[in-house]
């Protein structure tokens, strides 16, 4: 079978791309092959590990569980899209690093991404709810208590409280 | 990894995608949520010569009343029914389960059509659609049909749908006054399939005599499976802890559960008698607040 290409424009991290793409692309392959954009990662490849979710029109979602094509006329936030400029990151960014809530980062930019819009949801989460919002990631460093830890402290500052 | 090379479609509309599977029947797959099926794919397990984009379809998310009951578009987000105020006035049950599907990106794209199409006996949906009665719509270019949720369940991934149709729409009808629901599974984490799961369906009339009721597993069979004998024996007494221990005691009997590396059959059995029992517990509580 030839390659059959199909023509998409997609908004990512606010800059649009057109470029034509083959049917069995995944959006996952798609980021990092055909954009550059390798901060999305490829772990499991079946939904299971988080380490490609990306934000799909505000929503997280597993980019190695979409087409690129599927892609036209929509809008993709990855974790190279979360910092607002050079040189600052975002309040969860720096609650990550403030809480040493990654080791070796793999799968850091799937769990912001996914926190990211957690919190947007719920600024007041429990420890339970961090766990649970968690659950579709999987971290094999840090056994997650940092990144628990991370995420509450992201919740306060972004609530405007110092805690201890 | 990759998928196989397919031709890729995204729907212009209902008619054209119901044309072309009408065309390529068996070598074409509804791209829905696509959860299960590029897993499949990224696999090679399945390799769709076409892939039918119906993300497009706007008109396939709905969720809307029918006279006190439910239709929900094919394309409607687990998402949304975890949200929706409607579902969850009327139908607690969904709004119970589905948290346990999966995670929230997962839930994010996963649609309730494409789960129920992909008919995986461990899902919790196809569970709740025999505890609910739920009616299921096939829509082909020939016309449509409605298919009982009994009837709709064939085996593992296998559905009474024909090659030629889609899945358009649920209908799930209205629960009858006094109607108590409940939803509860063991998994070994949070998101992964359960082990076992149960969906109890109980309604009470006169001083508190059972008057209906339905259980529903997931991950007990080929298919989800209605235990029927049990659900009978609560019908016609108040439903108390001797009634509640025979329904979950003839229910262990009536599941067929294979058995996986993680869970044995005999294990897979004690949990849906525990289940059952707290299931219809909480159910029976429920009605009796009013449902």
């Amino acid at each position: 079978m030839t390659a059959e290409l199909h023509a998409i424009t997609t908004t990512v991290n606010g800059t649009r791309y057109s470029r034509r793409v083959e049917s069995r692309l995944l959006l996952s392959d798609f980021i990092r092959h055909e954009l550059g954009l390798t901060g999305t990662r490829v772990g499991c490849e079946h939904g299971v590990c988080g380490a490609c979710t990306i934000l799909y029109d505000g929503l997280p979602a597993r980019s190695c569980l979409m087409f690129a094509a599927q892609a036209n006329g929509h809008e993709i936030t990855t974790v190279e899209g979360l910092a607002p400029e050079r040189g600052r990151l975002d309040p969860l960014q720096e609650a990550f690093r403030a809480a040493h809530g990654l080791q070796c980062g793999y799968c850091t930019p799937g769990i912001l991404l996914t926190m990211k819009a957690f919190l947007a949801e719920n600024p007041s989460p429990s420890e339970g709810e961090v766990r649970e919002a968690l659950s579709g990631n999987l971290c094999r460093c840090t056994g997650y208590q940092h990144i628990v830890d991370a995420v509450l402290l992201a919740a306060a500052r972004l609530r405007g409280e110092s805690p201890a | 990894m990759k998928p196989a090379p397919f031709r890729y479609v995204a729907a212009e509309s209902l008619e054209s995608a119901l044309a072309l599977k009408a065309e390529h029947g068996d070598d074409a797959r509804f791209l829905a949520g696509g959860q299960s099926l590029i897993p499949a794919m990224n696999f090679r397990l399945a390799q769709p010569a076409v892939v039918l984009d119906i993300n497009p379809l706007r008109e396939l998310d709905f969720v809307r009343a029918a006279g006190g009951g439910l239709r929900i578009g094919a394309l409607t987000r687990n998402r949304t029914l975890e949200r929706d105020a409607l579902v969850a006035q009327r139908q607690p049950l969904v709004r119970e389960a589905v948290p346990h599907v999966a995670h929230p990106p997962i839930r994010n794209r996963g649609t309730l059509g494409g789960n129920l199409a992909h008919a995986d006996p461990a899902s919790e949906l196809p569970a709740l659609m025999l505890a609910l009665g739920a009616r299921l719509r096939a829509q082909s270019a020939r016309g449509e049909r409605w298919i009982e949720a009994r009837d709709f369940f064939r085996g593992v991934f296998t559905t009474a749908l024909r090659a030629d149709e889609l899945l358009a729409e649920v209908e799930l009808p209205e629960l009858p006054p006094r109607t108590g629901t409940c939803f509860m599974e063991v998994a070994r984490r949070r998101g992964d399939y359960a082990m076992m799961g149960v969906a109890a369906v109980v309604t009470l009339g006169e001083a508190d005599r059972c008057t209906h009721a339905r259980l529903a597993y997931c991950n007990a069979g080929a298919t989800p499976v209605s235990a029927a004998s049990a659900a009978q024996a609560l019908v016609g007494s108040p439903v108390g802890e001797g009634q509640i221990h025979d329904a979950a005691a003839i229910a262990q009997r009536e599941i067929d559960p294979h058995g996986n590396v993680h869970a044995s059959k005999a294990f897979q059995r004690h949990l849906a008698g525990v289940l059952t029992r707290r299931a219809l517990r909480t159910a029976v509580d429920r009605a009796k607040a009013g449902g």
